[in-house]
């Protein structure tokens, strides 16, 4: 359960932001050819897994109860970002990311910026496309090197990784537009449960307590903050419709 | 030098902690007191969950207040 629960959080984290890279590769692509994108991806990927080829191994070389402290708290305050603007997203306090208005933005920004050739490439294509494959990877990077390193689990860390890689991409190269059906903003919101609940079990573990019942409590603890968070979505879906906004536009429709 | 370095900082700041500074203070002060309840063998496995139900409850409504 722990490892399907494992391999389904990277799955989930590496799907959400490889959908949002895809969608700065195509606008690069699209709009700037695709020689000079295919190489920013192509020194992204190669950075990021640069990255976890270093950092995956040399974590394994710390004590295991420091590691889970330090790995679990940061996996916690992580995750916790994710949480909480996904559930101002699902109250409506913030506005769902929606993949095909940020690709027109970035579509437009890529046909008005100039043309600077260096090396033989399009910098701004090859530019555009590396920031945003290293930048939306680097989360993936991350989990995949604290999921891996904490259960010792690496390659299952990075079989999720690269499944999504492999789905992502597939259908990208098919369609060769966004993603926008992708439910994207439920997707963060369990990719934010999963990172809560892991960072809370490690964290806990590694701070020295025992959990009734060893690893099966993780998913209690899933249970516990699934219930939480609809709670505040609920919450603050009802403070939503009784503040000043909600009878402006009461006021506004009579 | 000092620039990049303050950049970089600012980069994993952002990265790792993000807009509310309280949740990952609040989350490092229950694992203080997780931690020491451990030491004195007091059963402590609900502090953190509960902790960091609190700190995610506090954030959202000071950034759903701040929206208003």
């Amino acid at each position: 359960m722990h490892n399907v629960l494992l391999v389904l959080a990277t799955f989930l984290a590496s799907g959400v932001e490889m959908v949002e890279a895809l969608t700065i590769v195509l606008a690069a692509g699209i709009s700037r050819g695709w020689r000079s994108t295919f190489v920013g991806v192509a020194a992204a990927t190669l950075a990021l897994a640069v990255i976890v080829a270093l950092c995956g191994p040399a974590l394994t070389l710390v004590p295991i109860d420091a590691l889970r402290l330090v790995v679990g708290a940061l996996l916690l305050v992580f995750g916790l970002q994710w949480l909480r603007k996904a559930i101002l997203r699902a109250s409506g306090y913030v506005p769902l990311h929606d993949e095909d208005a940020a690709f027109r933005r970035e579509l437009e920004a890529a046909r008005v910026a100039g043309a600077p050739i260096r090396a033989g490439l399009d910098w701004y294509a090859f530019t555009l496309a590396f920031k945003g494959v290293l930048l939306e990877g680097l989360e993936v990077a991350f989990i995949v090197v604290t999921f891996g390193s904490t259960e010792g689990s690496l390659p299952l860390a990075v079989d999720g990784a690269a499944a999504a890689l492999v789905l992502v991409a597939g259908v990208g190269v098919l369609v060769h537009r966004p993603l926008s059906t992708v439910p994207e903003n439920a997707m963060k919101f369990a990719v934010g449960l999963m990172l809560t609940t892991f960072g809370t079990f490690w964290a806990a573990e590694g701070a020295g307590i025992d959990w009734p019942g060893g690893d099966g409590a993780i998913l209690a603890v899933l249970a516990f903050f699934v219930a939480t968070s609809c709670g505040f979505v609920a919450l603050l879906r009802q403070q939503r419709g009784r503040g000043p906004a909600a009878a402006a536009e009461r006021a506004g429709g009579r | 030098m000092g620039a990049a370095l303050a950049g970089f900082g600012r980069f994993w700041y952002d990265f790792i902690v993000g807009d509310d500074w309280t949740v990952a203070a609040g989350v490092v002060a229950a694992l203080v007191v997780t931690s020491w309840l451990a030491r004195l063998r007091v059963p402590a496995w609900w502090l953190l969950p509960l902790a960091v139900a609190v700190l995610l409850l506090a954030s959202v409504r000071r950034a759903a207040k701040g929206q208003r």
